[in-house]
């Protein structure tokens, strides 16, 4: 992706009154947010929380954990928590249909999804019956312990 | 260069570390518990992974998680600071396998090191006695370990090899107690370090703890940055450690640097480490040795001016020792007084929201903590959440400077060790200096006993 491209979409963005935008391009797409205040306590004020994880392996410019947490919140129902950090895949190989989509019904251990660690494929099966009523986790992202990763209901 | 380090620890040293890596134009990363995002170094982060509950034993002791962060980071390095995995051996092969730069020696040092047995042994080999006792284990016929108690005469110390920090020892005045001792210490050995190997040694009466800093890299070199002194304990936890040793002469220094330069070179070490000896009536005895950075190493910063952890990332990242032997100089003296969250005189923990801290500066006074106004610290891990050091041209200047240090902090919120530090800067044979490593102890059962 031309940098110089990126650069004026960042401008464009902090211009404008918009939180986040995203735009895809054929094979490239790029989204970018702008990370929300959060106040702290007294001396602390300056300091800004950094991006909870950064990584090379795609184009998104800083996804902020808070946005994150703001989806999820906005949608009601049981949240699927990573019981690891690792990589999320929604799928068992590449190309692969998904385990899950929304709308599925699922039951108690069944597989929502594979989180990669160290080399190593772990299952991660669902603790609760109902609905898959979001996917919150990006395919191929990375995850911390107890992020959220499907909305049940 | 090392470009990118995940910070496998928390609290203090975490920051501290994080400080040598900007220091260097190093990227960090650092991994918390749940409880622990708020810490002062996560916050300073380039970024930061959850990597499980306030649990240790999943999160900070988990290597799957630590190493997993450091896959999804695409860091190039793992620092694991003291404590939690510092000394695990297994967590260093696995950082190493994963194809990481485990900031320390190698793995196989790391093992030798953490069994006291072998590590006696391999000191020896080099001319480095340990405490005189039993050769390995104790043998499975009481009658053996009776003959060798016997020889080495009473009271000796039953130990656990995998112990460590003062963990896992007890003592054995007379013959008719050996036998059970011997039997309650496996027991407790293997519930706490999983392994029930155990030796005897002799126990000093009065030894001091001096220890040797040395700083080793890949290409054979090894430099000794001084001893410090740590006899100010309770229950083998240290409370108050100074640089330079009181007493201990630039001869006795010369030949004791010179003696663990050398062990270094014929082990290979890499990295920063510490050489532990007992102290008494002019023997130097070993007990074991850190391979890690430890708590204390402030102090001996400022004596000799060198960055301890800076060194240990240009070491790890394929540099030399940035000095060589005759550019260590030991100018002045260092005093450092651990900062815990507890009780002054009960020493029960005391966790809580800090909600005045003030630190005091100024020439001569460092203060190493991640402590800040509104941190709450977490009930879950060890109290300690800071360390004032001191320096000055010579000891009693630097006691001076400690002592208006503390008067001069404030900690409010919580409950601290501050009270009692006071008390121990001014106290006669603190200030003397020389004291043994149950001065302390037995400075609060006389006190106790009185009441």
């Amino acid at each position: 992706m031309d940098i110089r491209k990126v650069k004026k979409l960042m401008e464009m963005l902090e211009e404008s009154s918009l939180g986040e935008m995203e735009i895809i391009e054929g094979e490239e797409s790029i989204r970018l947010s702008k990370s929300s205040n959060i106040p702290t306590q007294n001396l602390v004020n300056q300091i800004p929380l950094p991006a909870s994880i950064e990584t090379s392996k795609s184009q998104e410019v800083s996804q902020s954990m808070n946005e994150v947490e703001e989806v999820a919140e906005n949608i009601s129902g049981h949240e699927i928590k990573s019981p690891m950090v690792g990589t999320f895949y929604e799928a068992p190989s590449p190309g692969s249909k998904p385990f899950v989509s929304v709308g599925d019904v699922v039951k108690v251990g069944d597989t929502l999804c594979i989180i990669e660690a160290m080399k190593m494929l772990n299952q991660i099966e669902s603790d609760k019956s109902g609905v898959i009523k979001a996917i919150i986790a990006e395919n191929a992202q990375p995850v911390e312990f107890n992020q959220v990763l499907f909305i049940i209901e | 260069m090392i470009k990118k380090l995940l910070i496998a620890n928390r609290g203090e040293i975490a920051l501290r570390i994080l400080r040598a890596c900007k220091d260097l134009g190093i990227k960090t990363v650092a991994v918390h518990s749940e409880v622990d995002r708020d810490l002062m170094h996560v916050r300073l982060a380039d970024e930061s992974v959850c990597i499980g509950p306030a649990d240790s034993r999943e999160s900070y002791l988990l290597p799957s998680s630590i190493i997993s962060a450091a896959e999804i980071t695409n860091a190039d390095a793992i620092h694991p600071g003291f404590g939690f995995l510092s000394e695990n051996s297994d967590f260093a092969e696995q950082v190493t396998q994963s194809n990481f730069i485990f900031v320390g020696p190698r793995s196989e040092t790391i093992k030798l090191m953490g069994d006291k047995i072998l590590a006696k042994k391999a000191m020896n080999d080099v001319g480095i006695t340990g405490i005189p006792g039993s050769k390995g284990q104790v043998s499975k016929d009481i009658s053996e370990n009776k003959k060798i108690a016997k020889e080495v005469g009473y009271p000796v110390l039953v130990k656990a090899a995998h112990g460590g920090g003062g963990r896992g020892m007890r003592t054995v005045e007379k013959e008719e107690d050996l036998e059970e001792a011997i039997k309650l210490t496996k027991n407790e050995a293997k519930l706490a370090f999983g392994n029930d190997t155990v030796f005897i040694e002799k126990f000093l009466q009065k030894p001091r703890h001096i220890e040797f800093q040395v700083l080793c890299d890949n290409f054979g070199n090894a430099i000794c940055l001084g001893e410090r002194d740590c006899s100010m304990q309770r229950k083998h936890q240290k409370v108050i450690e100074e640089a330079p040793a009181p007493e201990i002469t630039h001869e006795i220094r010369e030949k004791m640097s010179k003696l663990v330069t050398d062990a270094c070179k014929e082990i290979n070490y890499i990295g920063a480490g510490t050489f532990e000896f007992l102290y008494q009536d002019g023997e130097f005895y070993f007990i074991e040795m850190n391979t890690r950075i430890q708590v204390e190493h402030p102090v001996t910063e400022m004596i000799t001016g060198i960055d301890i952890v800076r060194q240990q990332l240009l070491i790890a990242s394929g540099q030399k020792v940035g000095y060589t032997q005759d550019q260590v100089e030991i100018r002045g003296h260092a005093i450092e007084c651990r900062i815990n969250a507890e009780n002054s005189e009960t020493f029960i923990p005391c966790p809580g929201t800090i909600d005045q801290f003030h630190a005091p500066g100024g020439p001569g006074v460092r203060m190493d903590t991640h402590i800040y106004n509104g941190y709450r610290v977490p009930p879950n891990y060890d109290s300690m959440i800071g360390k004032l050091i001191s320096y000055g041209n010579n000891r009693d200047a630097a006691i001076r400077r400690m002592s208006n240090a503390l008067n001069e902090i404030v900690i409010g919120g919580i409950e601290t060790n501050i009270n009692l530090q006071k008390k121990l800067i001014l106290d006669d044979e603190f200030q003397k200096g020389g004291f043994s490593i149950n001065y302390l102890e037995n400075k609060f059962k006389k006190e106790n006993g009185s009441k």
